[in-house]
């Protein structure tokens, strides 16, 4: 059901929310003053939403920039919280996400209440890794000498994320997650057909006790903005998951520039539903080894 | 005054023939390319062996082989491969003393060197990898991972059996067949590695050899029947290969380039941060990814630091790479040379103070005395750019955090050294510290089972330890 | 250095600072230097070279309950003439005994050049009064030993009583007189090369002429990482003070191959200058006859046989 609808029944004008774009823990329009209609998968005007420019990816990138020191030198125990912590406030706006699933992906209200469970119990999950992907991803290794030699999984940096454009809360909360439980920083390009609940999932992130800066999202066109972060020489990594096969091979062509980690497109359709792994984890996770003599 | 006699290592133990053709397919094939080099001794600038460069024919003659070997290699048993490869790793020891004199003739490093530290760790290398044939269901990728098919592996000069050691011993524990292309300059101990295939009754096109220079890496990288390239060379090779592979579903894994930080507190202990600091940069004349390439000294003990540096430096032994006594062997090729010259003149144009200890310089071959500059500013070229040869940047440092900084204000992120007597300060200087490998209180140490790999422009993936296997598999 | 080195004995807290300011040794570092120079490959001429400069260094050494004055001179017999068939053989350097035998060593060296080192200080524990052993210093040095082998007090430096070790050192090196003082570390029982360092330190600034490593009673005796260590420290208060001083591993050398590894560590670590018989010594027994059978062997081409040397 539209809010239009919605606001009829009620007999009283509704009050709509303006999307903009969300860019270190603030909701600036895109610099350019461009916006775009969204409509929904029926082709009803649902928003205009901000359409973002290649400035205001570099400047997404500089807040994600900004925040990866305290991000990924919080103890993952304050991280795994805060990521429960998101999982609870998208709990609380459970309704308001169903209502947008239903108008972005015309599946049944059914269908969305599944759909949102879903990415609310991802979270959860995403959320408890925080603390034990150190203990699956590192090692101590048995060097063959007198010598203490501990390997451990680090953050790689800023990441840039392509969001898939089907599945336009389970997706996305499904590709943001897994990179910033270990620490990264992200600028996500959301769904350019389903941009609505991208600027929502903002403002639960924002009231989320997330750092600004942690998640940049973006909404706008994808082939305009992703090759403008595949390119970025302070990105460190980029997810192509909700790329095309054409701009995913810009992009990682743009990528080789500094060597950036590339996740390229799945091979085959993605099920959000089923149990996603630690691929999108370790994707973006670099090892560490530290060698220390041992003696007297 | 107490001379060493020259103390050479025999080089007859070692059977160089005349001019070699390719490896493919479990036997010795003659190129179709017609192109034909001579690989030399760096410090002789004697020919060795005159070496095919394989073509796009060639490579794809063996690429085809691997692939037909896949089909048998891949379901074989893994408790079976792990034998084959337990017996490459046993006739590696047995031939060590001549694969180190090969390798000290191809290359030019010295014969302590190939014979204490190369050898040795190919052998435990293969041993390593070996054992995990077998046992990689309880690797953590899953309870049945896959192989990838067939790897393109490209390889440098620097250590060129031990990098085909690292590329080889994984690849084939995980099921897959390689071709691997060893550096121009260094092709030798490649190709008495397919002896040794030969000697093992490894199945043919498992490993296949092709020789040649940067457009038979090119040709393998690009060959679209291959589905893992990996990579140890220079990170303008890497970017080049990251994007070749655009679009294709090829794995990619790339150890490139360094300017590693060896950063130097005024609690360490000082002699051995010398030790450290001349392994760090001098071992193999510098021509190491990883090497400690910028010494950052606190500025409270510089002076106290660089004299027993410099003392320490006079000691240093440069010559003949065969002779046991040699510390500091030839650079590995002409054009190497001229690099190393251009960026240390660079160095001197741009006002850094250049300092090498008197040592004669014999008159053939390439040579590079161990040089270091002093008041390098994080501007000049010399602190920046990889210069891969036996010359080291100084600057100095005031706090930790300003160590850091500096250490990591470069777009490479492959290795770090600290020295401090402090273990807090040690643990919180390595955890920031943007590199793949650090160091405390050592340097320039390797180990099969320690990943090693770099961050940012170093590249990525990792070798050795379990984390090597995950390059090899599908997951 | 910070201090001046007058001064850094003048109280407990100034020693220990001064001692405890020093860099740190990494054991594993240390090891891995001594262990890289060990591999270096002597040969021909530098071989010839090193066994005749090793012999020449030896403290050769006798220091059993057994003892006796027809042990002793039969051992100065060999310290004069190594090897009575080869003349060109050098000397040794010195011969060391006990307090009591220091008169007929002296007798039997007479006008040969090689000196006569004597134990003292309650060898090998130094577990007595300061005045037995300065006495015990006096005495031999009064029978006309020209090197007296002091042992320090471990057992003072462990429990960190700095100040009294350096005085003892300090008495004794004033009842030395003319003669030179090796104060022997026993480093065995130091146990950590941090303490190696401190301790060499110290017996430096009370007045050593010589480190010692080993009274050559106590297990592990002299090393090659623990004798590294010593070869720095000599190395750094020659350029902190002006003043050299030399180094004595002691115990457990016993081949020619050992030898010119010590040897190698001197060239490498405190430099050529110290490769004189005047500023390193290897205190030693068996080691002489492996070093003449080695000599012969390079001389002739021929492998040696024991009962070609004598035993004495």
């Amino acid at each position: 059901m539209s809010e239009r609808v919605a606001a009829q029944a009620m007999e009283r004008l509704a009050v709509r929310k303006t999307y903009k774009l969300f860019i270190g823990g603030a909701f600036p329009r895109s610099e350019s003053g461009r916006s775009y209609v969204v409509t929904s998968s029926k082709g009803e005007f649902l928003a205009n939403a901000s359409k973002a420019s290649r400035k205001d990816a570099r400047d997404a990138v500089s807040a994600a920039r900004k925040a990866f020191p305290g991000w990924s030198g919080a103890t993952a125990y304050n991280r795994g919280q805060i990521l429960y912590r998101v999982a609870e406030m998208l709990e609380g706006r459970r309704a308001q996400f169903v209502a947008e699933v239903v108008d972005a992906d015309g599946v049944s209200a059914k269908k969305a209440a599944e759909l949102v469970d879903a990415a609310v119990d991802r979270l959860v999950w995403y959320a408890g890794w925080s603390d034990k992907i150190g203990a699956i991803q590192g090692s101590a290794n048995p060097v063959a000498g007198p010598y203490f030699n501990l390997s451990s999984p680090e953050p790689t940096g800023v990441v840039a994320v392509v969001a898939p454009p089907m599945g336009p809360l389970l997706g996305l909360v499904s590709v943001i997650a897994p990179v910033i439980v270990t620490g990264n920083t992200c600028v996500v390009v959301a769904s350019e057909r389903a941009p609505l609940p991208s600027i929502t999932l903002a403002e639960v992130l924002a009231t989320s006790d997330l750092p600004g800066g942690v998640v940049n999202i973006l909404t706008g066109s994808a082939a305009e903005i992703a090759p403008w972060l595949a390119g970025h020489m302070d990105v460190n990594a980029i997810d192509l998951t909700g790329a095309d096969a054409e701009l995913a091979v810009t992009c990682e062509e743009l990528a080789a520039e500094n060597l950036k980690r590339v996740l390229r497109p799945p091979a085959a359709k993605v099920d959000w539903l089923a149990d996603p792994g630690t691929g999108r984890m370790t994707a973006f996770l670099e090892t560490k080894t530290v060698w220390h003599p041992i003696g007297t | 005054m107490f001379e060493y006699a020259p103390a050479p290592e025999s080089r007859d133990i070692v059977d160089i023939k005349p001019s070699y053709g390719l490896f493919i397919n479990g036997e010795w094939a003659e190129p179709l390319a017609e192109e034909r080099h001579k690989t030399v001794n760096p410090a002789s600038e004697e020919a060795l062996a005159e070496v095919a460069w394989a073509g796009e024919a060639d490579v794809d003659r063996a690429v085809q082989a691997a692939r037909k070997a896949f089909a048998v290699w891949s379901v074989m048993p893994g408790s079976e491969r792990a034998k084959y490869i337990f017996r490459i790793a046993r006739i590696i020891q047995e031939r060590a003393r001549e694969l180190a004199v090969l390798e000290s003739l191809d290359n030019g490093k010295p014969i302590r060197e190939s014979r204490d530290v190369d050898l040795p760790l190919v052998a435990a290398h293969f041993f390593y990898y070996a054992g995990w044939a077998d046992k990689l269901s309880y690797a953590g990728f899953g309870p049945d991972p896959k192989p990838l098919g067939v790897a393109g592996q490209v390889i440098p000069w620097n250590f060129p059996l031990l990098m085909l050691a690292w590329k080889i011993a994984p690849a084939l524990a995980c099921g897959n067949t390689v071709v691997l292309k060893p550096a121009e300059t260094t092709p030798l101990t490649a190709l008495a590695f397919a002896e040794i295939c030969q000697q093992a009754d490894l199945p043919p096109g498992v490993v296949n050899i092709v020789t040649g220079a940067g457009e038979t890496g090119a040709a393998l990288v690009r060959h679209p029947d291959i589905d893992k390239v990996a990579f140890t060379g220079s990170t303008e090779v890497g970017r080049q290969i990251a994007r070749s592979v655009a679009g294709s579903r090829k794995k990619v894994t790339l150890e490139l380039g360094g300017k590693a930080a060896n950063i130097v507190f005024d609690d360490a202990a000082l002699d051995q941060a010398v030790e450290g600091i001349v392994n760090g940069i001098f071992f193999n004349q510098g021509h190491v990814c990883c090497a400690g390439s910028r010494l950052l000294v606190q500025e409270s003990v510089a002076e106290e630091l660089l004299d027993a540096l410099k003392r320490r430096l006079s000691t240093l032994r440069l010559g003949d790479p065969l002779d046991k006594n040699t510390d500091i062997g030839a650079i590995n090729s002409a054009a190497q040379l001229a690099k190393i010259r251009e960026l240390s003149e660079a160095g001197v144009s741009e006002g850094a103070e250049r300092w090498s200890p008197a040592c004669p310089i014999p008159d053939k071959g390439y040579w590079f005395p161990p040089t270091i500059f002093t008041g390098v500013a994080q501007s000049h070229r010399i602190a920046r750019e990889e210069i891969f040869g036996p010359v080291l940047s100084v600057l100095t440092f005031r706090t930790p955090a300003e160590a850091v900084e500096k250490a990591n204000n470069t777009p490479y992120g492959l290795s770090a050294g600290v020295w401090t007597e402090k273990g807090s300060r040690m643990l919180w200087m390595a955890s920031r510290l943007r590199a793949g490998v650090v160091w405390s209180n050592t340097f320039n140490r390797f180990d099969p089972t320690s990943p090693f790999g770099g961050y940012k422009e170093s590249g990525y993936g990792r070798e050795g330890g379990r984390h090597g296997l995950e390059a090899y598999l599908a997951v | 250095m910070t201090t001046p080195l007058a001064e850094v004995a003048s109280s407990a807290s100034t020693l220990r600072a001064f001692l405890h300011g020093l860099p740190g040794v990494d054991r594993v570092g240390a090891d891995a230097r001594a262990a890289m120079l060990a591999t270096r490959s002597i040969k021909t001429t530098a071989k010839k070279q090193a066994i005749d400069l090793a012999i020449s260094m030896v403290d050769l050494t006798t220091l059993e309950g057994a003892d006796t004055p027809g042990k002793v001179r039969a051992m100065c017999a060999k310290a004069m003439q190594p090897d009575p068939m080869d003349p060109s053989v050098p000397a040794v350097a010195a011969v060391c005994v006990y307090p009591d035998l220091v008169a007929t060593a002296v007798q039997a060296l007479a006008g040969s050049g090689v000196k006569v080192a004597s134990v003292a200080t309650a060898f090998p524990s130094g577990r007595s009064s300061l005045e037995v052993k300065v006495t015990e210093t006096a005495l031999a040095v009064a029978a006309g030993a020209a090197e007296i082998d002091m042992v320090i007090d471990r057992g003072a430096f462990l429990a960190g009583d700095h100040v009294k070790v350096f005085e003892e050192i300090a008495a004794v090196k004033a009842a030395c007189g003319q003669s030179h003082l090796k104060v022997i570390l026993e480093t065995g029982e130091l146990a950590t090369y941090d303490n190696v360092r401190r301790a060499s330190w110290l017996a430096m600034i009370a007045g050593a002429d010589f480190i010692k490593t080993s009274t050559g009673k106590v297990s592990p005796a002299a090393t090659l990482p623990v004798t590294l260590i010593m070869l720095e420290a000599v190395r750094d208060f020659l350029s902190a003070t002006g003043r050299k001083v030399g180094v004595k591993p002691a115990g457990g050398i016993r081949t020619t191959k050992d030898a010119i590894k010590y040897l190698v560590l001197v060239n490498e670590t405190a430099g050529p200058d110290w490769l004189d018989p005047d500023w390193f010594r290897l205190g030693a027994s068996s080691l002489l006859n492996d070093l003449l059978m080695q000599r012969q062997k390079m001389a002739t081409g021929r492998y040696a046989g024991p009962d070609y040397f004598t035993l004495d």
